[in-house]
Parts: structure tokens; sequence; C-alpha cells
């Protein structure tokens, strides 16, 4: 892990006791049971996710942290046989509440997933199609303006300032994952998720995405789902562990790496098992 | 096990190997045989043809009129009546394959898809002489009843139906392109808060585009070879025009029409079918290419 430039967790952050002040909880969730038709996928979770940090959620394979990501921006309702029970709150506001329109949902919680997946558009068009589809820019200027912005932020700017108009598709792998990222920050989300963002990407790519992480939590609550502890420990505040469908245990990431208090999150830290 | 095979099983067994290879070779080459030997007696006769008939009369010819006792050999009217009739096919064609295979692609149940395919299979197997009657005797009285002038033989019905026939062919070929496009593009567009239309529209059908325009390009093509629809209700006078509302002959049915006929083998009026379906096999096999070499294109992207 030293291999890597990206920052690690400053001292600064943690507490002199190595607890840190949570951030006012962003999102809550209280109860949360998700089952894919009969078989239950997640048990009881709760958690809050403090505001302009970075979460992470590490776990084996299979302990349903990609479905608990999936049901703060709602994307388990494209999953016909997906149920999701319990309270999910952000801003104090039901998520789950009836009638709520997930099109505004996912315009305030964007998502990057594992494999970039930039649209076959130019690398303008794909930063473009969330504040097309939202209705976000009065003027081309006004698009214009966006898509800049929004590259710079998530770091691509300089390399493709030249060619917005070629294929997203034709960039590298990293470069794409950077693309979605941008893409996602085009429509002003408050919260972004990310599902093992770079688990496709070389070290190099990756030590550039996670100073990217580390930058955006200034301006963003971010989830992070990753399988590298070493990741999680460098870009998080606080880490979530899932085991079998149940959250074992939610704290400081320090403390979840130094001193955990479950014998499960010790025995997956230590590697032996997952 | 090859090493406890004598050198003599090994060697007789090389041998068979060669000789099914061989016959392979020899069924696929026949079919390419077969097809190459057509190109070459079309070529032949139409040289015939056009050893009498200069080419520019041909081609540029406006009056087609090889049985008459003064014949004039202008294809112009036989091909004008073709892309005429092709043309309306893909005007009638394109908004409902699209969005046949828009629905059957993004927002039909597998259910629901699993009771619409086979009807569409069903509906491409259906005689194309039935739906020459069809066109004929049901889809031109109901045209004559919003259009009052239309003749009994006309293109617009004719373009009409034949747009109906490629449906399925479209449609399906469509569907398969934009089923092709991987899920995790859809999930992009739905977590940036599109809704499943404006995913349909603005991420898949882009991503499938290459593949759909090969689906209209075959199906054009289709289109224009298409026979029996035209040759029943069009009509049969060629007849240079714009109007669909009027009759007119195709060069398919021109072909059927003078093959039917007692024409004296060798006569320059029997040429002429050689040389107008050397036209047709040009026409459909530039739109083929097209096709092939856009689904080719398509497949590469992902
Ligand atoms: N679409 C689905 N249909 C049915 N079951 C599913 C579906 N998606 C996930 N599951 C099941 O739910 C459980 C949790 O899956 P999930 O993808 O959330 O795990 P994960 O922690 O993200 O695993 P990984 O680290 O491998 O990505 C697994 O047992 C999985 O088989
Ligand atoms: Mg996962």
């Amino acid at each position: 892990m030293n291999t890597h430039t990206a920052p690690t967790m400053s001292s600064a952050t943690i507490g002199a006791a190595g607890e840190m002040l949570a951030g006012r909880p962003k999102i809550t969730a209280k109860n949360v049971n998700v089952y894919y038709g009969e078989k239950q996928a997640l048990f009881d979770v709760s958690v809050n996710i403090p505001e302009k940090s970075v979460t992470s959620f590490i776990g084996p394979s299979g302990c349903g942290k990609s479905t608990f990501l999936r049901c703060f921006n709602r994307m388990n309702d494209t999953i016909p046989t997906c149920r999701v029970t319990g309270d999910i709150e952000i801003d104090n506001a039901d998520i789950y509440e009836r009638g709520l329109d997930v099109v505004q949902l996912r315009a305030r919680v964007g998502m990057v997933f594992q494999k970039p997946n930039p649209f076959p558009k130019s690398i303008y068009d794909n930063i473009a199609y969330g504040p097309r589809i939202h209705g976000l820019a009065r003027s081309k200027t006004d698009l214009d303006q966006i898509v800049e912005s929004s590259l710079k932020k998530a770091g691509l700017f300089e390399e493709v300032k030249d060619r917005l108009h070629e294929s997203g598709t034709g960039l590298s792998g990293g470069q794409q994952q950077r693309l979605c990222i941008a893409r996602a920050i085009a429509v002003g989300p408050e919260v972004i998720l990310m599902d093992e963002p770079c688990s496709a990407l070389d070290p190099i790519a990756t030590a550039r995405i996670e100073e990217l992480i580390d930058h955006l939590k200034e301006n963003f609550t971010i989830i992070i789902v990753t399988h590298s502890m070493q990741q999680a420990a460098r870009v998080s505040q606080r880490t979530a562990f899932f085991h079998l469908g149940v959250l074992v245990e939610e704290g400081v990431t320090q403390m979840i790496f130094t001193n955990p208090r479950d014998r499960r999150t010790q025995d997956y830290i230590t590697g032996r098992f997952g | 096990m090859a090493s406890a095979l004598t050198v003599w099983e090994r060697r007789r067994q090389r041998l068979r190997e060669r000789a099914i290879e061989f016959v392979l070779l020899v069924a696929a080459a026949s079919s390419v045989f077969v097809t190459l030997a057509i190109v070459a007696v079309l070529i032949y006769e139409s040289l015939g043809f056009f050893s009498s008939v200069p080419i520019t009369d041909f081609l540029f010819g406006t009056v087609w009129t090889p049985l008459f006792s003064n014949p004039q050999y202008g294809i112009l009217p036989l091909l004008g009546g073709t892309l005429l009739s092709t043309f309306v096919a893909l005007l009638f064609v394109a908004p409902i394959g699209l969005v046949t295979a828009v629905y059957l692609s993004e927002f039909a149940s597998p259910r629901v898809r699993e009771i619409i395919k086979p009807i569409l299979e069903l509906l491409s197997g259906v005689p194309t002489v039935v739906y020459g009657f069809f066109a004929l005797l049901f889809m031109t009285p109901l045209l004559q009843t919003f259009i009052p002038n239309l003749p009994g033989f006309n293109i617009l019905s004719a373009g009409i139906v034949i747009g109906i026939m490629i449906i399925p062919y479209v449609a399906s070929l469509s569907e398969d392109a934009m089923r092709a496009v991987p899920n995790n593009l859809r999930d992009g567009s739905l977590a940036m808060g599109a809704t499943r239309l404006e995913t349909a529209v603005r991420v898949v059908l882009p991503a499938a585009i290459s593949g759909v325009a090969a689906a209209f390009i075959l199906g054009i093509s289709r289109a224009v070879g298409e026979t029996m629809i035209v040759a029943i209700a069009a009509g049969q006078q060629p007849n240079l025009t714009l109007d669909p509302r009027e009759p007119a002959a195709t060069i398919t049915a021109y072909i059927v029409q003078v093959a039917l006929g007692d024409l004296p083998h060798g006569s320059l009026a029997y040429q002429t079918i050689f040389a107008a379906g050397l036209v047709l096999l040009l026409l459909t096999l530039v739109f083929n290419i097209a096709g092939f070499w856009l689904r080719h294109k398509f497949r590469e992207v992902y």
C-alpha cells in the first residue's frame, strides 16, 4: 500500500482519543431489510452516514454491500424481485415515501459503478446528459459551463479539453471512471455512491481516483464500497463492516482497523476469511 | 490415448479428417458456386442485350416498352417504381418497426415478449402472395375511402403492405441490436435520474444505432426484391412517376410478367429480363453490403 501516492488519513481528522466527531447525519437508515424474492439479503441494518465525509462499506463478497448502497438511490427498484423495508431518510426526509419522485432522488444521489460505463457518446455529451434530462442549463453557454466545471472537479479537464467531442469510450479506464464521476457531479448531487470504483483500474489510476475522492468530500457526502481494506483506510473517515447481510460494526475507520470490537471484523481485517 | 495409437492408425485418422474437411469444403463452395453461376448467366445474357442496346439508353431512357413494335429500353420507369414502392414501405415501417423494437427490448416483460416474438415470426412466414391479395382486396379499398380517385392498382397500397411485411424482420433485427447494448449503460442512465423511456431513446437506441440502421437497410433490400405484392397490387404498366397513388411496374413485377409470357429464347425482349435482373441484383447487393458493414461496425463498439 505504500506504493500509492494517495493521501492517507491525516491525523487532524482524528481526535486525540481516536474518535472523530461525526458530522451531521446526511443519511439515516433504520432497520433496513432487503429481499430478492424469497431470499433475504440484508437484515435490520441501521446506520448514520455523516455529511461531507467518506464512508466505506467493506466485507466479504455477497455480504450485501452493493445491495445496501443501491437502497440510497433506489436503484433496487429496477430489479423486479427486489423488496426493501425499513426507513431510509436523507436530510430527514423519507426516500421511500409513496409518491416520491425517484428521478429527483437520483439527481440528488449520484452513482459511480464498478466498471466504468461511459455512454458511447462524446465526452461532452456524456457530461451534458444529466443536465439535459433535468433541464439544468438554460443556454448552450450554461451547458458548456457545467461541462467544464464538472470535468475540472473530476480532475479530467486538462486531459480532455482538446477532445471534448471525441467519444468517451476512447479514454483509458481511469479516465473513463473520472468521466463517470464528472457525469454524476454534473447534475449537482449531494451524495455520491461508488460501488468498487477502482476495482477495474491499475494502481496509478486508482491513486488518482482516491485523491479525487478525498477532494470531493469537501462538497459531497460519499459512500464507497471497496474490497480493498487499504483503500478504505486511505480514503474513508468511517467504515462499516458487513457480514452475511448483517452490519457487524460501524465506526471511525482507524478504530475499525486498529481496534475492532467484534470478532468477525477482526477476522476479516486480519485476512482470516473473505 | 494418442500415444497408444499405432502410426498406421494415426495416419488413417488424419486421412479421414482430411476427407471430411474436403466434403465440407465442397458443400460450402457449392453454394458460392451456384451464386457465382447465377451472376455469370445474368452478366452473359446482359452482355448480349447491351450489344444491341447502348447502355446509356438503358440507364437514362425514360420509356420502357420492350414488347412494343417500336421498343424502347429505358430502365428508369421500372427503377423508379421499385424505389417509390420501397420508399413508401420504409415510411410505413420506420415508426412502427422502431416502436415495436423499443417496446420489445426495453419495456415488454419476458412473458409479453414470449408471446409477441412468435407472432412476429409467424407473420414473416406468411407467403407473399397472400400479402399481395391483402393489398389488392383489402388495403386498396380501404385507402379508396380516404383517397377518392385512387386507382385499383397503385404503388401506395403495395408499398404499405410491403412495409407491413417487413415490420417483423426490421423490428426483430432492431430488437436484437438494442438488447445487445450492455446493461451497465442502462444502469448508468437510470442512476442519472433518466426515466426508462429517456434511457431507451437517448442511450440504448443511439448505442445500437448501427445495428438498427443495418436492420432497416436489410429490410429495404427485401422491399426492393419484393415481387408478388407489387405484381399483384401495383399494376404492371411501366410508369415514371413520383406519385405513389398512380399504378406503376417495378423491376421485379416486370420480370415475372415477361418471364410468364412466351418470349422466344435469345430474343432481345427475352434478354431484357437479365438486364433488369442485373440492375436488381446490384441494387440489393449494395444494400446488403451496407447492412453487413454497419452490423459489423456495431459489433466492434462494445
Ligand atoms: N439481482 C439479484 N437477484 C437476486 N439476488 C441477488 C441480486 N443481487 C444480489 N443478490 C444476492 O444478494 C446478496 C448480496 O449481494 P450484493 O451484490 O449486495 O453483495 P456484495 O457485498 O456487493 O458482493 P460483492 O462484493 O461480490 O460485490 C448475495 O447473496 C447475492 O447473491
Ligand atoms: Mg457488490
